[in-house]
């Protein structure tokens, strides 16, 4: 394939763009970037418009839009399965986040291993949480990467040696400069052009390709017959096979979605726990973006195109249908729609490694300046490893490697979101969950070929949502042991009403001097 | 009791981890399969009642 130079240029100029964006955010709602806070969580000041852009292009990464219409593409309706997870989702953030900004508002938590060594006074289960988290976040991050390799691709820009990689290297090095420098604010102030330009491509897609082909009727026509022909691959119609993994796939993600370090971070980012609650209600127009996303699979399936690998299936598409201006404008928005997450996630994994294991075992008495240049350097660090991963290793390994994460980081709902309501379970025996919950999800795949599902007890089912529920087992049995045996408990520093009582509201009593909600 | 709006929230759950209950065809709409119109549905009744119990359970 030669380049698209037209694509290229529109590419390049968007690019450019978000790059002059991510170094001049360092001065947007100025605060003291020499404190964590402020660099990490961009000072805990983002309104409900700010945290919906944030939190929209941290969640729904570049990945979900190459991935999603790619599984639609190659299996039909078991692809899907991203729309009822992320519905559920947000239920789920109404019930447990605004509880977490709360508390970590009073306690300035910056991770939610910070919130667990508060809450259980445990710095082993604090270690378990942050280690897991760095462990989940690795792969995503360099599979963001990916993602913006295959835009690359789409646009037939394939250096030759050891330029190959030349492009990629360039736009992290972009991306590593402007989170140094901006922290959270530069993903930000990019996710406000990043989310303007998917939604203007989408649009324009979803209207414009089925007038190109007939209408969506004649989509789906063609969609069923081609699986109709290929009934192994999958169907337009969820059959009963499917059901069990369908529906364990979308619990299993939803409950994981905001365990991850990088989706915590959006959340402690916004100005108020009612912004989060306010969010809860407004995300879901990206997943119903997601949907239009996913339906991208099938319109790839009618177009009769052919791709060499299913998750070129949109790049694809949008070479085949569109003219080459607005193909490059949406490979920009589907790149720039990778920095964001990525730069998010450096910061969230940046966080959790200056927070729970350098000051944590090494340098304790560490200043607040220290604490946030540790950062800063932490951030560059994770993103040469996802780099390093990206060019030294196939892609199959981080795709692996991701699907494994979602199966980790799922072993943290118990004690974070568990811990958030009560503090019924023995710290120990939540450590002991969750190690049994890592080692027999993570043996549970590698016995299925690296696979998402598993055949327990004759119900083929989500690994996550098995291995949590082995998890659950072990912590709740152990917690009662415990207790029995009278093993002692650490000190828990939140109350109660520290988790349903926004600090605003909340003033100091004159005589007493102790805080008192109103 | 201001705590019974939470309940709502279960509903987006039943509706949507039985698939058996939308894997169907018909009846379609705007050429959409059941299947595929009743989850479109479900983000905008989902985010109806989210936002429902926020306002209901809002403090003044």
């Amino acid at each position: 394939m030669s380049i698209n130079w037209v694509a290229l240029g529109v590419f390049i100029a968007f690019f450019l763009l978000v790059t002059v964006l991510g170094f001049v955010a360092a001065r947007w709602r100025a605060g003291d970037l020499a404190q964590l806070h402020e660099w990490g969580l961009a000072g805990r000041r983002f309104g409900t418009i700010i945290t919906w852009f944030l939190l929209g292009g941290d969640f729904y990464t570049a990945y979900t839009v190459i991935a999603v219409p790619a599984a639609v593409f190659g299996t039909g309706a078991a692809g899907f399965f991203a729309l009822p997870y992320t519905i559920i989702v947000y239920p789920i953030v109404f019930m447990i986040m605004p509880r977490l900004w709360n508390v970590a508002k009073r306690h300035n938590y910056v991770t939610p291993a910070d919130f667990v060594r508060g809450r259980y006074g445990s710095d082993l289960l604090a270690l378990a949480v942050a280690l897991t988290g760095i462990l989940a976040l690795m792969p995503y991050i360099a599979l963001q990467l990916v993602g913006i390799q295959v835009v690359l691709q789409a646009m037939g820009l394939r250096g030759i040696g050891f330029m190959s990689d030349a492009p990629i290297v360039i736009a992290f090095l972009i991306l590593a400069a402007y989170t140094y420098t901006s922290g959270l604010r530069a993903p930000a102030m990019i996710a406000l052009v990043k989310d303007t330009m998917i939604y203007t491509f989408v649009i324009v897609v979803v209207i414009a390709a089925p007038i190109k082909l007939g209408g969506y009727a004649h989509i789906f026509q063609v969609a069923q017959a081609h699986f109709a022909a290929n009934p192994a691959s999958g169907s337009v119609i969820l059959g009963p096979k499917g059901y069990w993994p369908f529906a364990t796939l979308a619990l299993g993600s939803a409950l994981a979605a905001f365990m991850y370090p990088h989706t915590i971070t959006g959340v402690l980012s916004a100005s108020t726990g009612n912004v989060v609650k306010r969010n809860a209600a407004l995300l879901p127009a990206y997943t119903f973006l997601l949907g239009l996303i996913a339906l991208l699979g099938y319109v790839a399936i009618a177009a009769g195109l052919h791709p060499a690998t299913t998750s070129l299936a949109v790049p694809v598409l949008l070479n085949a249908l569109f003219p080459s201006w607005f193909a490059g404008f949406a490979f920009a928005a589907i790149a720039i729609g990778a920095l964001v997450p990525a730069a998010i996630m450096s910061i969230a994994a940046a966080n959790l490694w200056t927070r729970n294991i350098y000051k944590a075992y090494l340098r304790p008495d560490v200043s607040e300046a220290g604490e946030a240049s540790m950062a800063k350097i932490a951030s560059l660090i994770v993103k040469l490893g996802a780099l390093a991963f990206v060019i030294g290793i196939p892609t199959q390994y981080a795709i692996n490697l991701q699907l494994l994460g979602g199966i980790w980081i799922i072993q943290t709902f118990p004690a974070i979101a568990f811990g958030l309501y009560r503090r019924w379970f023995h710290h120990l025996a939540l450590l002991w969950g969750w190690l049994a919950g890592m080692g027999i999800g993570t043996w549970m795949s590698f016995t299925q070929g690296v696979k998402p599902t598993f055949p327990l007890g004759g119900v083929t089912a989500y690994i996550g949502v098995e291995s949590l529920i082995v998890n659950l087992i072990v912590a709740v049995v152990l917690t009662l042991l415990f207790d029995a045996m009278h093993l002692p408990r650490h000190r828990d520093e939140t109350v109660d009403t520290e988790y349903e009582i926004e600090p605003e509201i909340v003033r100091p009593t004159t005589t007493l001097g102790t805080s008192q909600p109103v | 009791m201001k705590t019974a709006w939470y309940w709502l929230l279960l509903l987006p759950f039943v509706a949507l981890l039985f698939p058996g209950l939308y894997a169907r065809t018909s009846p379609q709409l705007f050429g959409f399969p059941f299947f595929y119109w009743y989850q479109f549905a479900w983000v905008i009744l989902s985010a109806l009642i989210t936002g429902l119990v926020y306002v209901r359970t809002r403090e003044p």
